[in-house]
């Protein structure tokens, strides 16, 4: 039998950071064998990038067909802004959705009795976002490139700028999604699929924000992906590099980690004051 | 005499207004001891567990664990420590192997396949660890909820009703490995039971609680001495009846 007896050797204990770093792998390792055991879960990822790419790719093809010109341009801001828009959907997803599955796999209770720290746990689900993120859209980009001729990454270095700001956009409003489900427990779940849906009409996604009326516009300009936008479109129609819109764009997606940050720790101190934590699947 | 528990004036009430959950439980538990937390429904017994695993803050009070403060410290506490329930499930789809390398990395266990391997051999796991969790028996689930909890070697061990739904069999290989366990390694086990056999069999020290407060403790036999019954489940039952003063007399 397994005793102190055969305790491990006296022994240098990695790092602090290390040590960090493990239990980080540790959630992610977890997810990752759920996919690798759950075919289903995996398509489903790729599923709605691919379709999106698919209906918006044969409106622009009709577009540019109507219109040589201006359905040139159309397709190409039409197809750059659901790709990039697909890329802060599907981290703001995987990052909820990640969390969810502890809730429904009524694991947490271990997990938050285990050394795992909030802060580790966010970067956990952050990274699990990421390659969630990854896996769904890279099929999606390369069936643009495949079907339409539209590679979103030829204008270089930019558009990964802006993709990565979108993530760090998705991983700022899941803080807020999952805060939510610490308050409210299971019942706010639905808010992991639809919340960032309701921004898109806000997010400058495929018009500017000019058109959208004088007294909207600072609530759009107030939003990161407002700025990738803009900046996306002046690389695609005009091949500028709007760094100003670029350096509003992490400006703002500071901001919003740092304050969704500050609500996802009070909300989960809060939880354990009031006992959440012990009901949060209900 | 060290300590692996120690509860101080511990308090906790959800809603302002209404009488508390835990009402200033305090008691310290020896290291390599034993203890049950015995109690009705609504005693109390699931608030105090969620504090002493630093789940839930009490509203005033102190824990101390394995030295450690459990506000202001508590991940080094959980570190050395651990916990298993048959109501806070593994994940279904993975492993058992999976399951357990989880929390392997989670607690920072070195040489974790070394570990899984014992564990599986120590708890008879060694045909399931590629089996996904979600379809084991119930007694297989505890078995590998016991190897969960041991996984990182704890000096603490916190386990709810660790034999509820199991079969007399199986229930009794569960209490017979804990005896053993417990005499090979020293580690401090809070039980948390409805199972009186299970409770007077392996408990050094058993905590009655009612209303959140304690009603009586002392080690089974004392209490079932004390209270002139046959065994602790009349004990138990003149304590939630209310019957205590007549049986004691």
């Amino acid at each position: 039998m397994t005793g102190m007896h055969d305790r491990e050797a006296p022994r240098n204990d990695p790092s602090p950071l290390l040590q960090s770093a493990r239990r980080v792998w540790g959630l992610v390792y977890r997810h990752l064998a759920l996919y690798r055991r759950s075919p289903p879960r995996l398509i489903e990822l790729m599923y709605w990038p691919v379709l999106q790419m698919i209906v918006w790719g044969f409106i622009t093809a009709y577009l540019a067909g109507v219109q040589n010109n201006l359905g040139s341009v159309a397709a190409g801001v039409l197809l750059g802004g659901v790709l990039l828009w697909e890329g802060a959907l599907r981290s703001q997803m995987g990052f909820s959705v990640s969390f969810l599955e502890e809730i429904w796999s009524r694991n947490l209770g271990h997990i938050f009795v285990s050394p795992l720290r909030p802060g580790e746990l966010v970067a956990g689900l952050a990274t699990m976002a990421l390659l969630r993120t990854l896996i769904g859209v890279i099929p999606a980009m390369l069936l643009a490139w495949f079907l339409y001729s539209f590679n979103i990454f030829a204008l270089g270095p930019l558009m990964v700028a802006f993709f990565a700001a979108l993530i760090i956009m998705g991983w700022a409003v899941a803080l807020g999604v999952t805060s939510l489900i610490l308050r409210y427990g299971a019942g706010a779940e639905t808010l992991a699929w639809s919340v960032l849906f309701g921004i898109t009409p806000f997010a400058a996604v495929f018009y500017p924000v000019s058109i959208l009326p004088s007294w909207l516009q600072p609530v759009a300009l107030a939003l990161p992906a407002s700025h990738i936008f803009e900046g996306m479109r002046a690389a695609l129609t005009h091949g500028e590099v709007a760094w100003g819109h670029l350096g509003a764009a992490y400006l703002l997606d500071a901001v919003w980690i740092a304050a969704m940050g500050w609500v996802f720790m009070n909300q989960f101190q809060a939880a354990r004051v009031k006992g959440a934590l012990l009901n949060i699947g209900e | 005499m060290s300590h692996a528990l120690i509860v101080d004036n511990l308090v906790k009430t959800y809603v302002a207004g209404r009488p508390p959950a835990v009402d200033g439980l305090s008691f310290a538990m020896p290291r390599g001891a034993t203890y049950g937390l015995l109690g009705g429904n609504g005693a109390g017994k699931t608030t105090t567990i969620a504090m002493l695993l630093g789940l839930l803050v009490p509203s005033s009070g102190r824990i101390t664990a394995l030295g450690h403060d459990m506000e202001k410290d508590r991940f080094a506490a959980l570190a050395r420590m651990n916990f298993s329930s048959p109501y806070i499930a593994l994940p279904h789809r993975l492993s058992v192997s999976e399951n357990l390398r989880v929390y392997a990395h989670l607690y920072n266990v070195r040489q974790a396949e070394a570990r899984i391997a014992e564990l599986a051999r120590d708890l008879q796991l060694e045909e399931l660890l590629d089996r996904p969790a979600g379809e084991l028996s119930a007694g297989q689930k505890t078995r590998v909820a016991l190897a969960k909890a041991l996984i990182n070697r704890p000096e603490l061990l916190l386990l709810d009703e660790p034999t509820a739904s199991l079969d007399p069999d199986t229930g009794d290989w569960v209490r017979s490995w804990l005896e053993r366990y417990r005499a090979q390694t020293g580690c401090a086990i809070l039980l948390a039971s409805h199972n009186m056999g299970e409770v007077e069999r392996l408990c050094d020290h058993v905590l009655m609680l009612k209303q959140g407060r304690v009603v009586d403790e002392g080690s089974p036999g004392d209490l079932v001495e004390r209270f002139g019954r046959g065994d602790l489940e009349e004990v138990f039952l003149d304590i939630a009846r209310g019957t205590r003063a007549e049986a004691a007399q």
